[in-house]
């Protein structure tokens, strides 16, 4: 059993004394998928800063073994900036991290590439479609070769066959260097058909609800959205997220 | 043809005016040191073109230089407030009290410092006051304007000061910036105007001078021809500000 790249023990955050988030039980292994979803406030984004080291728990731990540069996330829009072309947003992470400027900028050229960007090294943000800006997002999380990537709501704003062919690639991208990958969503299938491990959350405050193993293989093969087992792993999942909600409502 | 049509309505509107103002001051039989007509106004500016060219060429080179001087106090002002918090709160007090300060009831005593003998020292001065504030401010929002997840990620990788002002806040504020710049033209102009009315001599030979002294003789209509000048150098100004604001952000947003 390798250690944990984070472990959340009894980790609570509050947001001027009310408290937003845990307490919560999490471990995140190196390599494997998991999703966390739940309804809107239910403090997925806060989880996701504790886990980049962006934000502290107010009270619990969260133990996080990983140096500068080994975490990267990926935001909902794409945050792109829109005074450089896609080839300098890609390399700013190197270069924030000290890599030489010509070596930065041949990693992102080659991340371009392997997101299925290539040719589009000078454009200007402005100038991509959402899904593009959205790949270049992800090529410029995966410069650094991270070994925890963070989502947060990565295709909230693109349309459904633009986030499902997103989704493969993601996947697929996670098979070449298989960096643990926390993926917070409110879209249930997104998370079962991303995740190996699927974490429910309630509401304000988001505590865990339920946690589930989606099976399957990873990547997922072509038609494995149709087959039965995802279906129902789907139902379940949205089961365990009305009953979660319902209790916060009640 | 759109911008054919863009330029036509003005100028049709421009005239009906002057052609009423014409008309109701031949038919009333409005006394020209009054109320001259437009074509009374518009022979001062034939004949006096030489000398308003001259003042407006006095005025817009004061008014320049102040919009300069004030560029280069508020720039680097604007970077260091923004690199840190303190920096800002001992500031940002200054120069609001700075800019809510009329600068016609200081310029009597810039006038004094400058030297009686220097007025155009004092109408710089008092036009950079005026400059100032825009560009301060702008700058200092446009610093401030930039997204907190692109903030999140230079956390994330470790960013220092200098590369977060550098590569991230600095460029955030160019759009910001080039406005404080664009209002500052224009205000440099009127604080010119301003405190050369104030300094009250002809030292500076400026176009407020040309309307100061055609008011103390009464010549109303070359008081009108130097508002005239006045007014197509502050509209010249604003049109070469929002060329170049137009040419920066093109580049700056990769696109023509």
């Amino acid at each position: 059993m390798t250690a944990p790249l984070v472990r959340l023990e009894g980790a609570e955050v509050d947001y001027r004394d009310r408290r937003a988030l845990g307490p919560i039980d999490l471990e995140f292994a190196p390599g494997g998928l998991t999703a966390l979803v739940g309804p809107s406030g239910c403090g997925k984004s806060t989880a996701l800063r504790l886990l980049a080291g962006l934000e502290r728990p107010t009270r619990g731990r969260a133990t996080r073994s990983l140096a500068r540069g080994e975490t990267a996330v990926v935001f909902q829009s794409p945050t792109l900036a829109p005074w450089a072309s896609a080839l300098a947003n890609v390399a700013l992470p190197l270069e924030l991290s000290g890599a030489p400027r010509a070596e930065a900028r041949a990693r992102a050229a080659e991340a371009l590439a392997r997101v299925g960007l290539k040719g589009a090294e000078g454009l200007r943000p402005a100038q991509l479609s959402g899904g593009m800006a959205m790949r270049a997002s992800l090529a410029r999380a995966l410069t650094t070769r991270p070994r925890l990537l963070l989502l947060d709501e990565p295709f909230a704003a693109l349309d459904e066959i633009v986030r499902r062919s997103l989704a493969d690639d993601v996947l697929a991208l996670w098979a070449e260097t298989r960096p643990a990958v926390a993926f917070v969503t409110h879209n249930v299938e997104d998370a079962a058909y991303m995740a190996e491990r699927v974490v429910v959350l309630t509401p304000g405050p988001g505590r865990i609800a339920a946690v589930f193993e989606t099976g399957g293989p990873m990547p997922r093969p072509p038609g494995f959205r149709a087959e039965a087992g995802f279906r129902r792993t789907v139902e379940q999942v949205s089961a365990a997220l009305a009953v979660a909600a319902g209790e916060a409502a009640a | 043809m759109k911008a054919l049509a863009a330029l036509a309505l003005p100028a049709a509107l421009i005239l009906v005016l002057l052609g009423g103002w014409e008309a109701a001051c031949r038919l009333l039989a409005v006394p020209s040191y009054i109320l001259p007509p437009p074509s009374e106004i518009a022979q001062a500016v034939i004949a006096g073109r030489a000398i308003l060219f001259a003042s407006a060429w006095n005025t817009l080179a004061m008014a320049l230089a102040a919009l300069v001087v004030a560029a280069a106090i508020a720039t680097p002002l604007a970077l260091l407030t923004g690199l840190s918090p303190v920096i800002e709160r001992a500031v940002s007090p200054l120069a609001v009290t700075l800019q809510v300060t009329p600068v016609v009831a200081i310029a009597p005593l810039v006038v004094i410092w400058a030297g009686l003998e220097h007025p155009e020292r004092a109408i710089v001065a008092l036009a950079a006051v005026v400059a100032f504030f825009p560009i301060f401010s702008g700058a200092l929002s446009g610093l401030k304007s930039a997204d907190p997840d692109l903030e999140r990620l230079f956390d994330l990788y470790g960013a220092t000061r200098l590369q977060r002002l550098l590569r991230l806040r600095a460029p955030a504020a160019t759009p910001f910036y080039m406005e404080g710049i664009k209002v500052a033209a224009g205000l440099s102009i009127i604080g010119a105007v301003v405190a050369e009315f104030v300094a009250g001599s002809g030292g500076a030979q400026g176009l407020a001078w040309r309307i100061l002294e055609a008011g103390n003789r009464l010549r109303i209509a070359e008081m009108f021809a130097a508002v005239f000048a006045l007014a197509v150098l502050g509209a010249g100004l604003y049109a070469a500000m929002q060329a170049v604001e137009r040419k920066v952000l093109a580049a700056w947003r990769g696109r023509d």
